[in-house]
C-alpha cells in the first residue's frame, strides 16, 4: 500500500469551508489513497494456483508419463494454472470477476511473449557479434582472407562504404520525388490524385525482391554483352532498386504527416493572401517538419536493412569498391547474408560482426527518429493522460 | 444473492408518489431502495495538482442533490469520485472517504465494479452503445454485471417508462440506439442506468447538450425518480438546480486553489438566503 | 418553378508561383505514377516468355521447378503452397499475440509502460528482416526443433503436425513461419492498437459505470468497435508475410513442394526462392518474374481487401494502414 502523506499545509484561512458537518474538524493534511482491489487473498490465490499447477504437472509428467518435455511442461503448467486460478477465483468472487482476471493474465502473458523475442534477438546478435568485431572491421576489407584465417581478420569497411553510397543515392532519387508526390496528393486538387494514390498504395505491396529483379531484368540483363560498366552489377543499380522500394513508403508516410497539419492553418495562411505554394512552403512544411523528419529517418532505417533488392543489383564483392557506378559492390546486409551462408565458422562470425554493426546503425537511426519526434509525442502523452473535461477544467482553474 | 424489487417500504420515501410500482425482480443486483452517500474530507488530485479539497457532503437517500458552481471547480471530479470513475484517469489520486450507506466504497478489497453497479452514472454526452439496439442498450447493464432477470421485456418497459422514453420508442425497440435524437439518446442512457436498479444515480450535466424540450423531459424524469433513487446532479443551469433538487451544494475554486464546497443546504435556502456572499453572487448570476 | 438554377462557375486565376507549384507537384505525382506502372508493365512483359513456353495453366498448377531439362518444366504451385503456408503460420501466431499486446497497451498498462511498450513494438518493426532470419536460422531453430518434435510425437495424428518417418525437423515451414510472425507482429499490433485507442471514451465509461468488469467493457465496447481494425490489421500482416523474403530464404531449403507437413524440412516461398537465384539466366529470370507477378497479385489483393475492410468499419475512418 502506498499511503503517502502529502506535505502540503493548510492554506491559512479557508474562508467558508462553510456549514459542513458540524463536529468534524477538517484535517489540515490529507492522506492520499490509492484504491486497491487486490487483497492479500488474491495474491495467495495467484501464487497458490501457480504452485499447485506446477505440482500437478510435475506429477503427471515426471511420475506418470516419465519423461519431461520442457515445452509441453511449460504449456501444460500454464494452462492448468489458468484453469485452477479461474476456478478458485470464481468460487471466491463469482464468474464475472474470474473471467476478468483470467483474461488479464492472458493479456499480460501476450505482451510478455512479444517482448521476450526482441530482447533475446538483440542480446544474441550483440553477444555473437562482439566475438569477431574488432576496430579493424571498420578499416579493412576482405582482401586475402582465406577460410583458415581467424574471424577477427579482415573487415567490412567495403560493406559500410557500399551501404552508405547505395542508400545515399537511393535517397537522392526517392526523397524529392516522394515528398513532391506527397504534396501533390495532399495539397493539390488535381483529378489525377486518385490514380496516383491507388498506384502508390498498390506498389507499397510490391515485394522488395521483385524490385531488384525488375532492375536486373530491365537494366542489367539486356546489356550483359555490352561491357558498359554502368549497366552491370553496381551500386547505382542497387540504389535504383532501393529507390523503387522506398518511393511508395516515403510518399505514403509523408502524406500522412502532411494530412495531420490542421486545415485551419492552411486557411489562415490563404486568408492572409498567401499563394498556395507559399502556404505549403512556409506553413505546412514547418508545421510538419518533425513528423516528416521522423518518417524519413525511419524510411532510411528500413532501407539500410534491405537485403533482397541488392541481391540482383549490387551483387556483393569482397573488396573495397568505392565507385558506385562501376562493378559489383558490397553492402552491410549483403556482407552478412553472404557470410553466414558460408560453411566455415570464421565467416559466420564475421557475418555476426556485420550484423551487429547493421543493427547498431538501424537502432541508432530509430533512436534519432524517436528523439526528433520526441517533443510532439511528449505533448501528446501529457494531453492523453488527462480526460478532456478534467484537463480543460484544471487548466482553466490554474490560469490566472 | 440479493433479491431486488422496486416495491420498497414507503417509510424510506420522503415524497411518496402515487405511482404504480412494477415488481420486476433482479437477482444478483444492488440491494433494494435508495442509499445514502456521504463524502468525508474528500480530496482529488490529477498528478500533483490538487483539484478538490476537503469536501464533506451528505447526499440523503431518495433526495435529489444538485452540485452547482462555475466551470473548473471540481464538481464533475467530485461526482466521478462518488462511483470510482475518478481512479480511471491515469495519475489520479484521492483522499478521504466516500460512504455508501455507511461503508467506504474505497475500502481495501472493495471492487469498483460492484460499487459502480450500485451507483449508476449518466454522462454529459449521451453515450448509448451504437452497435446495440434500444432493447439491448437497456439490458446491457444486466449482461455486463451478470444480473439475472426473470422478465426482461417488462424490465425494458419499466426502465424506459421511468426514463420517460417508452411511448416514443416502444414500436422500434430493435432499432439501433445510435439512431435516436440527442435527447432520446440521453433518456436511453438514463433507462440503461435505471435497468440495474441502482441505489444512486449520478448525473453529470445531463442536459448541457440538449434542447429545452428534451431538458424538460429529463427534469420530469428526475422528479419522478425522487424517493426511488438517490440522485446527484451536476448542473450549470441555476434554474434547473432550483427546479429539480432538494439539496444544493455550491462548489468554488479560488484562483490557483483547489475546489471546495463553499456552502450547502436546502435548495430553497441556498437560492434565497445563502450564508456566504459568494454563493449569493453566483446564484444571482453575478459571476461564473 | 420554371427558372432553372445553375450554379455559377467560379474560377481562380492562379499566380505564377502557384502555377509553377501546381506543375511541379503534378509532374512529381505523374512521374511516380508512370514509374510505378512501368514496373508493373515490365513485370508483365518480362514474364511473358516463361508463361508462353510453359503454358499459363501448367505454370500455375505445376509443382516442380526445373530449368535443367528441355523444355524447362517450371511451375509456381509448390512455391505458392509454401508462401501461403508460411504466411498462415505467421499470421496465426501474430494475430492473437498482436491483439493481446494491443489490448495490454491500450487498456491495461499505465501511461509509462504504454509509452515504452509502444516504442518497443515500433523497434521490433525497425529491426531488419535479415537479422530475424539470421537469428531464426542459427539460434531459434535449435529451440524450436524440440517443440516440433513434441508436437509431431504427441499430436502427429492431426494432418498439419504429421511428419515423415525420421525426417529432419530443421528448415521447416513452421520455423520460417514463427520467424516471419515476429516481423508481422508489429504491424498487426500497431494497426489494432491505433483502432483500440480510438474507441470513444464515453462508451467505455458507460460500460464501466454500469458495473462492468474491464473484460466486460472490452468485450462490449472495445472489441466490437475495433473489429474492422483487427481484420484489416491481420490482412495487412498477411500481405507482409506473403512478401517476406530474406528471412525465409535463409531458413527454408528452397525446394518447391506441395505438402501440408509444415514441421519437417522442405518447402520454398516465391520471394525466398527468387532471392536464392541471383545471377540467373534469361529464361529463369523470366520465370522468376512470372512467379513474382503471381505473388504481387496475391499481395495486392490481400492489401486491397484489408483497406476496404478497415475503411468500411466504424473505427476505420482515419486509420492509416
Amino acid at each position: 500500500m502506498s499511503v503517502l502523506t502529502t506535505p502540503r499545509t493548510d492554506p491559512g484561512q479557508r474562508p467558508g469551508s462553510g456549514p459542513v458537518r458540524p463536529g468534524t474538524v477538517s484535517a489540515p493534511s490529507f492522506h492520499r489513497r490509492r484504491p486497491r482491489e487486490r487483497t492479500a487473498t488474491d495474491v495467495v490465490t495467484l501464487v497458490g494456483s501457480l504452485i499447485s499447477a506446477y505440482c500437478v504437472n510435475w506429477l503427471i509428467f515426471e511420475r506418470i508419463l516419465s519423461g519431461v518435455d520442457l515445452f509441453g511442461f511449460v504449456v501444460c503448467t500454464y494452462l492448468t494454472f489458468l484453469v485452477i486460478f479461474g476456478v478458485v477465483t470464481a468460487d471466491r468472487l463469482g464468474r464475472l470477476v474470474a473471467t476478468d482476471r483470467v483474461v488479464t493474465l492472458l493479456v499480460v502473458t501476450g505482451a510478455l511473449v512479444v517482448l521476450v523475442p526482441l530482447v533475446v534477438l538483440i542480446g544474441y546478435i550483440v553477444v555473437e557479434g562482439l566475438r569477431a568485431l574488432r576496430p579493424n572491421f571498420f578499416v579493412e576489407d576482405q582482401q586475402g582472407i582465406t577460410p583458415l584465417m581467424p574471424a577477427t581478420a579482415g573487415g567490412g569497411s567495403h560493406a559500410i562504404v557500399g551501404t552508405v553510397e547505395q542508400v545515399g543515392l537511393a535517397l537522392l532519387w526517392s526523397l524529392p520525388l516522394g515528398i513532391a508526390a506527397a504534396v501533390f496528393l495532399n495539397e493539390s486538387r488535381s483529378r489525377w490524385r486518385r490514380p496516383v494514390r491507388v498506384f502508390v498504395d498498390a506498389m507499397s505491396g510490391l515485394p522488395s525482391i521483385v524490385a531488384g529483379l525488375f532492375i536486373f531484368a530491365v537494366l542489367i540483363l539486356p546489356y550483359a554483352q555490352s561491357n558498359n560498366p554502368l549497366f552491370g552489377y553496381n551500386g547505382f543499380m542497387a540504389s535504383l532498386a532501393l529507390a523503387i522500394t522506398m518511393l511508395p513508403t516515403i510518399t505514403r508516410t509523408v502524406e500522412v504527416v502532411l494530412r495531420l497539419v490542421p486545415d485551419g492553418l492552411r486557411e489562415a495562411s490563404l486568408a492572409l493572401g498567401a499563394s498556395r505554394a507559399r502556404t505549403v512552403w512556409s506553413v505546412v512544411f514547418p508545421t510538419a517538419r518533425t513528423g516528416m523528419t521522423t518518417a524519413v529517418v525511419l524510411g532510411i532505417a528500413r532501407a539500410v536493412g534491405e537485403t533482397a533488392p541488392l541481391l540482383f543489383t549490387a551483387f556483393g564483392y569482397d573488396l573495397m569498391n568505392s565507385n558506385p557506378f562501376r562493378g559489383p559492390q558490397e553492402s552491410l546486409p549483403l556482407f552478412v547474408y553472404r557470410n553466414i551462408r558460408k560453411p566455415d565458422e570464421a565467416a559466420i562470425a564475421r557475418g555476426f560482426a556485420g550484423a551487429l554493426v547493421l543493427m547498431t546503425i538501424v537502432l541508432g537511426l530509430f533512436a534519432i527518429a524517436r528523439f526528433v519526434g520526441r517533443d510532439r509525442s511528449r505533448r501528446q502523452a501529457r494531453a492523453a493522460s488527462m480526460p478532456r473535461s478534467t484537463a480543460s477544467s484544471s487548466a482553466r482553474s490554474s490560469t490566472p | 444473492m440479493t433479491e431486488t424489487t422496486l416495491a420498497r417500504p414507503l417509510s424510506r420515501r420522503p415524497t411518496s408518489r402515487a405511482r404504480q410500482e412494477s415488481p420486476v425482480t433482479l437477482v444478483g443486483g444492488p440491494p433494494p431502495g435508495p442509499a445514502e452517500l456521504e463524502a468525508r474530507d474528500a480530496c482529488a488530485w490529477f498528478g500533483d495538482h490538487l483539484v478538490l479539497e476537503g469536501v464533506n457532503l451528505r447526499m440523503r437517500a431518495g433526495e435529489v442533490t444538485a452540485l452547482i458552481g462555475p466551470s473548473g471547480c471540481g464538481k464533475s471530479t467530485f461526482l466521478r469520485l462518488l462511483n470510482r470513475m475518478h481512479e480511471l484517469v491515469p495519475g489520479s489520486a484521492l483522499a478521504g472517504e466516500i460512504l455508501l450507506d455507511g461503508e467506504d466504497i474505497y475500502a481495501p478489497g472493495r471492487r469498483a465494479q460492484e460499487v459502480r453497479m450500485r451507483i449508476g452514472m449518466v454522462f454529459q454526452k449521451p453515450n448509448p452503445f451504437p452497435a446495440m439496439t434500444i432493447r439491448e442498450n437497456v439490458l446491457s447493464g444486466l449482461k455486463l454485471a451478470r444480473i439475472r432477470c426473470d422478465d426482461k421485456e417488462r424490465l425494458v418497459e419499466e426502465s424506459l417508462e421511468r426514463a420517460g422514453l417508452w411511448r416514443e420508442v416502444k414500436d422500434r425497440l430493435d432499432r439501433p440506439g445510435g439512431a435516436l435524437s440527442g435527447g432520446q439518446q440521453q433518456r436511453l442512457c438514463i433507462a440503461r442506468s435505471l435497468a440495474v436498479h441502482p441505489n444512486v444515480l449520478l448525473m453529470d450535466e445531463p442536459c448541457s447538450a440538449l434542447d429545452p424540450t428534451s431538458t424538460r423531459r429529463i427534469e420530469d424524469t428526475i422528479a419522478e425518480l425522487r424517493g426511488q433513487v438517490t440522485v446527484v446532479i451536476v448542473t450549470h443551469n441555476m434554474q434547473q438546480a432550483h427546479r429539480v433538487s432538494d439539496h444544493t451544494a455550491f462548489f468554488l475554486a479560488e484562483e490557483n486553489q483547489p475546489g471546495q464546497v463553499i456552502e450547502q443546504g436546502p435548495t430553497a435556502k441556498i437560492f434565497s438566503t445563502p450564508d456566504d456572499p459568494r454563493t449569493l453572487d453566483y446564484v444571482q448570476g453575478r459571476f461564473g | 418553378m420554371g427558372v432553372e438554377r445553375v450554379p455559377r462557375v467560379v474560377r481562380d486565376v492562379p499566380s505564377r508561383a502557384d502555377r509553377r507549384f501546381d506543375h511541379l507537384t503534378m509532374a512529381a505525382g505523374l512521374s511516380v505514377l508512370v514509374l510505378l506502372s512501368l514496373v508493373g508493365v515490365f513485370l508483365l512483359l518480362q514474364s511473358r516468355e516463361a508463361i508462353e513456353i510453359t503454358g499459363p495453366w501448367q505454370f500455375l498448377t505445376r509443382e516442380e521447378w526445373r530449368t535443367d531439362v528441355q523444355p524447362p518444366r517450371i511451375g509456381v504451385l509448390g512455391l505458392l503452397c509454401g508462401t501461403v503456408l508460411v504466411a498462415l503460420v505467421a499470421v496465426s501466431f501474430a494475430i492473437p499475440l498482436g491483439v493481446l499486446c494491443a489490448l495490454f497497451i491500450t487498456e491495461y498498462s499505465t501511461a509509462k509502460t504504454r509509452k515504452w511498450l509502444t516504442a518497443t513494438v515500433d523497434l521490433l518493426a525497425a529491426v531488419p528482416s535479415l537479422l530475424f532470419g539470421l537469428w531464426g536460422f542459427l539460434y531459434l531453430t535449435d529451440k524450436i526443433v524440440p517443440v516440433s518434435r513434441w508436437l509431431t510425437d504427441h499430436l502427429g495424428f492431426i494432418p498439419i503436425f504429421a511428419t515423415d518417418e525420421g525426417s529432419n525437423l530443421t528448415g521447416s515451414i513452421f520455423i520460417a513461419g514463427i520467424v516471419v510472425s515476429l516481423m508481422v507482429l508489429p504491424i498487426v499490433t500497431s494497426v489494432v492498437r491505433e483502432v483500440f485507442a480510438q474507441t470513444p471514451p464515453g462508451e467505455k465509461e458507460a460500460a464501466l459505470a454500469l458495473g462492468s468488469t474491464r473484460w466486460g467493457m472490452i468485450r462490449t465496447v472495445v472489441l466490437p468497435y475495433g473489429r474492422g481494425g483487427i481484420v484489416g490489421g491481420s490482412m495487412l500482416g498477411l500481405g507482409r508475410a506473403l512478401g517476406e523474403t530474406i528471412a525465409v530464404a535463409i531458413i527454408l531449403p528452397g525446394v518447391p513442394v506441395v505438402s501440408w507437413k509444415i514441421l519437417q524440412n522442405g518447402g520454398a516461398t516465391v520471394s525466398g526462392f527468387i532471392a536464392n537465384r541471383a545471377g540467373a539466366d534469361e529464361f529463369t529470370v523470366s520465370g522468376l518474374m512470372a512467379a513474382g507477378l503471381v505473388l504481387f497479385v496475391i499481395t495486392l489483393a490481400t492489401n486491397m481487401v484489408a483497406s476496404v475492410v478497415v475503411a468500411r468499419s466504424r473505427s476505420g475512418v482515419g486509420v492509416e494502414l
